[in-house]
């Protein structure tokens, strides 16, 4: 098993063993075996959805806490978008800011603001003739291990350039190391994060020494903290460098509204992103340039880790978009002054996305050849029924796992049920033809004869 | 190996069902990730062909270590000019099955473009057999 990190985790005390998560896994990540579901590391994209449907609450995710801001000098928080739409109309943006400040951090860089510096890159990189078409937007990180995993011809497709996070960290770090005349590894930047996927990101990237983002800190934790928080807050921040369409990011379809691009598509919930990424596989949709991809359903707002219902936290969104339309959008003079266009080398996503052959049955293609005949053997000997009784998601997984040696058709209920009623009627018969010492045998003589 | 997979005509439910099958399997055998697609796309396409003009017929893949045949036959109403059907644009697709938003007229076309050799054998009337050959990319050292 590799050494892949990943958010998220399974409570094994609280898993009951039963088969919702197995059923609604995208990657076929999951099996329940000895009554505990068990995730494989490389096909785990963590997009979450198993989070949201376990109603034992036993899947997790592995979150940053607020005790690690101590471990720098100066710490920078950067709140995703969606961190807004857990509040209404009611609370200003600001207010939320200010507040993340109180609970211990030393400034603020909206992510927003960000997302407002990647939709220039990522614009500009849309330049390139030699793209490929459609290009598919590389800011959800959940779609990009689903690429990785399942889609690896779709590689050249993803607009390599750092997602809002990651360009927000890079500058927060440059523009304080600065201006504070400290070194950048002194400081902290962390991500409030609406989702389990963007933990693993910035774990895994440092892992490969790029440290543009130090943690994550999850939305759900910060809402506690700042809601406590805004009745007394005061005054409200004041540096706000973010427009709408930066805003607008944190739902789905409002990066699309961000880069204004026409011919785009933008789907949104990982199975829907799984039927879109089908048909860009088999060629079709290349009339297209633009493909936003989220695998939340209603995108960041969505997330697993967010508090409200996603549905409401858009609304709010929304409206906090619509009073801000009146903010300038990334300006001349900005690009300018952060020297943007030459430095999209430097804004690229790093390490590299590679393909991950996470559904290979062996190194060796003639011996994974004959494995996917067994397959197709023992597949066509199981009842077809998919129930996912055996621990697997369906029939064709479970045989599979049976070829792979990690299960046994045994492990089939209605195949253990055919074999008992083998076992049965043969002990049955055992049975009745009983011993021969108590039956009649004419070939011995008998008292008397 | 051979994976073979009946396809019923306008069973637009199941239709890509085969080809998602198919691709599954070369995931599994570890074959790169473009020969997938293109292998993909031509058992796409072949299936799409027997649901949109015909009335039943098979897809059969043969994967061997240099090359994966997909040959698709089917009892239907036959292709009447091979030569027109293999231009772009060109379609006999009712015009039901058009405003579902098939029948573009690229199904042959995109067979002949993803495949390293293509024939397409039809008897009006009958039906139609095509043979799609997809090499494999040589291993290194070899």
């Amino acid at each position: 098993m590799s050494q892949l990190f990943h958010s998220v985790l399974l409570i094994e005390e609280k898993c009951r063993g039963c088969t919702r998560c197995i059923k609604n896994c995208p990657t076929e990540a999951i099996r329940v075996r000895e009554g505990k579901a068990r995730i494989n590391a490389e096909r785990c994209t963590d997009c979450g959805e198993c989070i949201r449907t376990c109603d034992n609450h036993a899947k997790t995710a592995i979150t940053d806490s607020l005790s690690r801001l101590k471990e720098f000098d100066y710490v920078i928080a950067l709140p995703a978008p969606a961190l807004y739409s857990q509040f209404g109309r009611e609370v200003d943006r600001r207010e939320v800011l200010a507040a993340l400040i109180d609970m211990g951090f030393d400034d603020v860089f909206e992510v927003a603001y960000g997302a407002d510096i990647a939709t220039f890159l990522a614009n500009e990189y849309l330049k390139r003739p030699s793209n490929k078409a459609p290009m598919i937007s590389a800011a959800c990180p959940a779609v990009v291990r689903l690429i990785q995993v399942r889609f690896p011809a779709l590689i050249d497709h993803l607009i390599p350039v750092d997602s809002p996070m990651a360009c927000s960290g890079k500058l927060a770090k440059e523009i304080k190391s600065k201006e504070l005349m400290i070194p950048k590894e002194r400081i902290g930047a962390f991500f409030i994060t609406p989702c389990p996927a963007k933990v693993t990101w910035v774990r895994e990237a440092n892992k490969h020494g790029v440290f543009s983002i130090d943690g994550a800190i999850s939305i759900s934790e910060a809402y506690g903290e700042i809601t406590k928080r805004l009745p007394e807050i005061s005054p409200p921040y004041p540096g706000l460098k973010a427009s709408a369409r930066g805003i607008g990011w944190g739902y789905s379809g409002g990066e699309r509204f961000a880069a204004k691009i026409a011919k785009s598509l933008v789907v949104d919930g990982i199975h829907s992103v799984i039927e879109v990424l089908e048909q860009l596989e088999m060629g079709k949709l290349s009339h297209i340039e633009f493909v936003e991809a989220q695998a939340c359903i209603g995108g960041c707002v969505g997330g697993a880790l967010t508090v409200l219902n996603p549905f409401i936290a858009r609304m709010n969104l929304e409206a906090l978009v619509d009073k801000s339309t009146m903010l300038p959008e990334l300006s001349k003079e900005h690009i300018e002054a952060l020297n943007l266009k030459e430095r999209l080398g430097e804004f690229t996503i790093k390490p590299d996305i590679v393909a991950v052959p996470a559904f290979r049955l062996d190194q060796d293609v003639s011996r994974a050849i004959t494995k996917a005949e067994m397959i197709e053997k023992v597949v066509s000997e199981l009842p077809g029924l998919d129930c996912g009784s055996c621990g697997s998601p369906h029939c064709r997984a479970l045989a599979e796992d049976i070829v792979q040696g990690l299960a046994v058709d045994t492990d089939c209920v209605l195949k253990l049920r055919e074999e008992i009623e083998v076992l049965a009627e043969q002990l049955l018969e055992m049975a009745r033809k009983g011993s021969s010492a108590l039956k009649e045998d004419n070939t011995f003589l008998k008292p008397g004869e | 190996m051979r994976l073979e997979y009946r396809v019923a005509g306008r069973d637009f439910q199941a239709a890509g069902g085969a080809a998602a099958k198919i691709k599954r399997t070369l995931r599994q055998i570890g074959i790169d990730a473009e020969t997938a697609r293109r292998v993909g796309i031509v058992a796409y396409e072949a299936e799409m062909n027997i649901v949109i003009h015909a009335y039943r017929g098979t897809i059969r893949i043969d994967i061997l270590p240099e090359r994966v045949n997909i040959r698709a036959d089917d009892e239907g109403p036959g292709i009447p000019d091979i030569t027109l059907a293999m231009q772009v644009g060109y379609s006999t697709a009712p015009e039901d099955i058009k405003e579902m938003g098939f029948g573009a007229g690229l199904g042959l076309p995109n067979m002949k473009r993803y495949s390293n050799e293509l024939e397409v054998k039809s008897q009006v009337g009958s039906g139609t057999s095509i043979i799609a050959v997809i090499n494999l990319p040589a291993k290194e050292g070899s």
